[in-house]
């Protein structure tokens, strides 16, 4: 028989996630803060919306770029948010997650050889989704001195005449870190110089701590080169509901449609209906579990602080990054000793690019009780491994 | 927020929280929060710290009932002077005060059935300004402060993902 398989699809690394992930599994009755999700429900007002659209039949397909109810809701909210002005009907798409606009963004941008810039640790997706299609990736290893934001300088060194795309991934997972302003500011200007685009991944949007979130489409001259995602999976407590959108220029937007309209026809009908509701009547609850989540946030901080262990702030999403190099083992040993001898399950940050070596990152997707008990073991561990040395 | 409403809202579900920790979760000063806390106090801002306990489980027999009371204002004084005779016996657990159909409302605790509604016949109706009363026993609880009363949620999301 001939090999079925394709090469390129053979030659992607399976996620290193999927690997621990076993692991875990195996592991009777240990306390995870593994997980990249939030701990909330979705608020009750936008499942009553879903269960509504269900009752009242709504069952069918919706137009490729989605409800226009809704995309009409993500102009608004953008405009809100942001202050920047999308055209609902032609530069706004919803898709099934953030994941499916990452692809497609790539795919539509893309050609054999045009090198993707991707600055790591970063979500696992970029880099495989930048091979499928047909693009080369090129990562620019973020540093901890830097609090893991990118430098005009790394990106200035990372840049070819083969530079296609900027993948810019913040508020960050799984480091947390955000870029203000003015760092963004710096990276707009040679994004511009170097005429490359960028690709956006604003999911973790709601979840800052320190200002509000600046989209780096809102500077002056990017909103046409940039293409900028995000969903409700982080901000409304919806990853189940598979729901995220893409927002760009017309000429883009078109070509990721056409993509969209083969491989997937249109995103969830009862998803989108909750959404609209989300965007509608959803701003306190984002409020009120940003703010328990920087609660979770602080009490991390402070505890890793009296156990001595180093960790920059982050001020985005619902990851903490903490440092464990002086114990003079990889990530992956002391995740995989954390677990076996205390039972709690840590991601080590080499599953999030390869610079990722020396970090944990610790998920506070979790209630404080939670927190609190995985850290008095995590406490206990970092004490024995000290003693050892 | 302010700091007050950020105490408040913190600890209206986490009473257990020590001043410690509530510190370090709100981002405020330890020495700030136990001052304003004894303020709180001071003020009967915060007037109690209790416990939500699901009785069913322990097999302590309680019952508990809701009367809706028909009375008659006082000059002068309005419904707070029958308040406060009602709300003065122990058993009577909660009392408000109405519109509608009624003019308030009593919630009530007891070992039993008939013990309710002995104090309701002998205490509760026999009061000069009591119209009527109507008693509704609570036949089983399921959600009490704005929490749900069963068994604790699993989590039930993977275990780890990116």
């Amino acid at each position: 028989m001939r090999n079925p398989l394709s090469e390129r699809i053979v030659g992607i690394q399976p996620s290193g996630i999927r690997k621990f992930f076993d692991i875990v599994s195996e592991m009777k009755d240990a306390i995870s803060l593994g997980v990249g999700e939030p701990d909330f429900d979705t608020p009750w007002h936008i499942r009553d919306e879903g269960i509504y659209s269900l009752e009242k039949g709504r069952t069918f397909y919706t137009s490729n770029a989605g409800l226009k109810e809704l995309r009409t809701e993500i102009a608004n909210y953008l405009n809100r948010r942001l202050g920047i002005t999308y055209d609902p009907l032609h530069e706004i798409m919803v898709t099934v997650g953030g994941s499916e606009a990452i692809d497609i963004a790539m795919r539509a941008m893309l050609d054999p050889g045009d090198e993707v810039l991707i600055p790591q640790p970063s979500f696992v997706a970029y880099e495989p989704c930048a091979i499928l299609a047909n693009g080369v990736p090129v990562v620019i290893d973020l540093k901890e001195e830097n609090e893991f934001r990118l430098t005009a300088e790394e990106l200035k060194a990372a840049i070819t005449p083969k530079t296609k795309l900027l993948v810019m991934p913040f508020p960050n997972n799984p480091t947390g870190a955000v870029m203000e302003e003015k760092d963004l500011r710096a990276i707009a200007e040679l994004v511009i110089e170097h005429d490359i685009f960028v690709l956006s991944d604003e999911i973790y949007s709601e979840l800052t701590y320190l200002d509000s979130h600046v989209s780096i489409a809102s500077l002056p001259g990017m909103q046409e080169r940039t293409i900028l995602i995000n969903g409700f999976s982080k901000a409304y407590a919806m990853t189940g509901w598979r729901l995220g959108y893409a927002c760009g220029p017309k000429m883009i937007i078109e070509q990721m449609l056409k993509i969209h309209q083969f491989a997937i026809m249109s995103a969830p009908t009862t998803s989108q209906y909750a959404a609209v509701e989300a965007l509608r009547n959803g701003d306190e609850d984002v409020a009120r579990m940003r703010e328990e989540y920087n609660g979770r946030r602080r009490y991390l901080m402070h505890r890793f602080q009296e156990m001595g262990l180093k960790c920059f702030e982050p001020y985005g999403a619902f990851y903490v990054f903490p440092s464990i190099q002086e114990f003079g083992i990889t990530s992956e040993e002391f995740a995989n000793r954390l677990l076996s001898e205390e039972k709690v399950a840590v991601v080590p940050g080499t599953a999030f690019g390869a610079c990722g070596e020396g970090f944990l990152r610790i998920s506070y997707a979790y209630s404080l009780e939670q927190l609190k008990l995985a850290l008095d073991r995590m406490e206990a561990f970092v004490t024995r491994l000290r003693g050892e040395a | 927020m302010e700091m007050r409403e950020k105490i408040l809202t913190f600890i209206e579900k986490n009473s257990r929280a020590n001043l410690k920790d509530l510190a370090v979760i709100l981002g405020v000063d330890e020495a700030a929060v136990a001052n304003e806390m004894a303020a709180m106090e001071e003020e009967h801002i915060i007037c109690g710290y209790h416990t939500l306990i699901d009785w069913e489980k322990t097999g302590v027999e309680k019952v508990n009932a809701l009367i809706e009371v028909r009375v008659t204002p006082q000059r002068g004084r309005g419904f707070d002077a029958v308040a406060e005779r009602v709300y003065n016996y122990p058993e009577v657990n909660a009392v408000y005060l109405i519109s509608g159909g009624y003019d308030l409302l009593v919630t009530l605790e007891g070992k039993t059935l008939r013990e309710v509604a002995q104090f309701v016949s002998d205490k509760l109706s026999t009061l000069e300004a009591v119209m009527s009363t109507k008693t509704n026993f609570i036949l089983k609880k399921y959600k009490d402060h704005g929490t749900v009363i069963k068994e604790s949620k699993k989590d039930e999301r993977m275990l780890v993902t990116p």
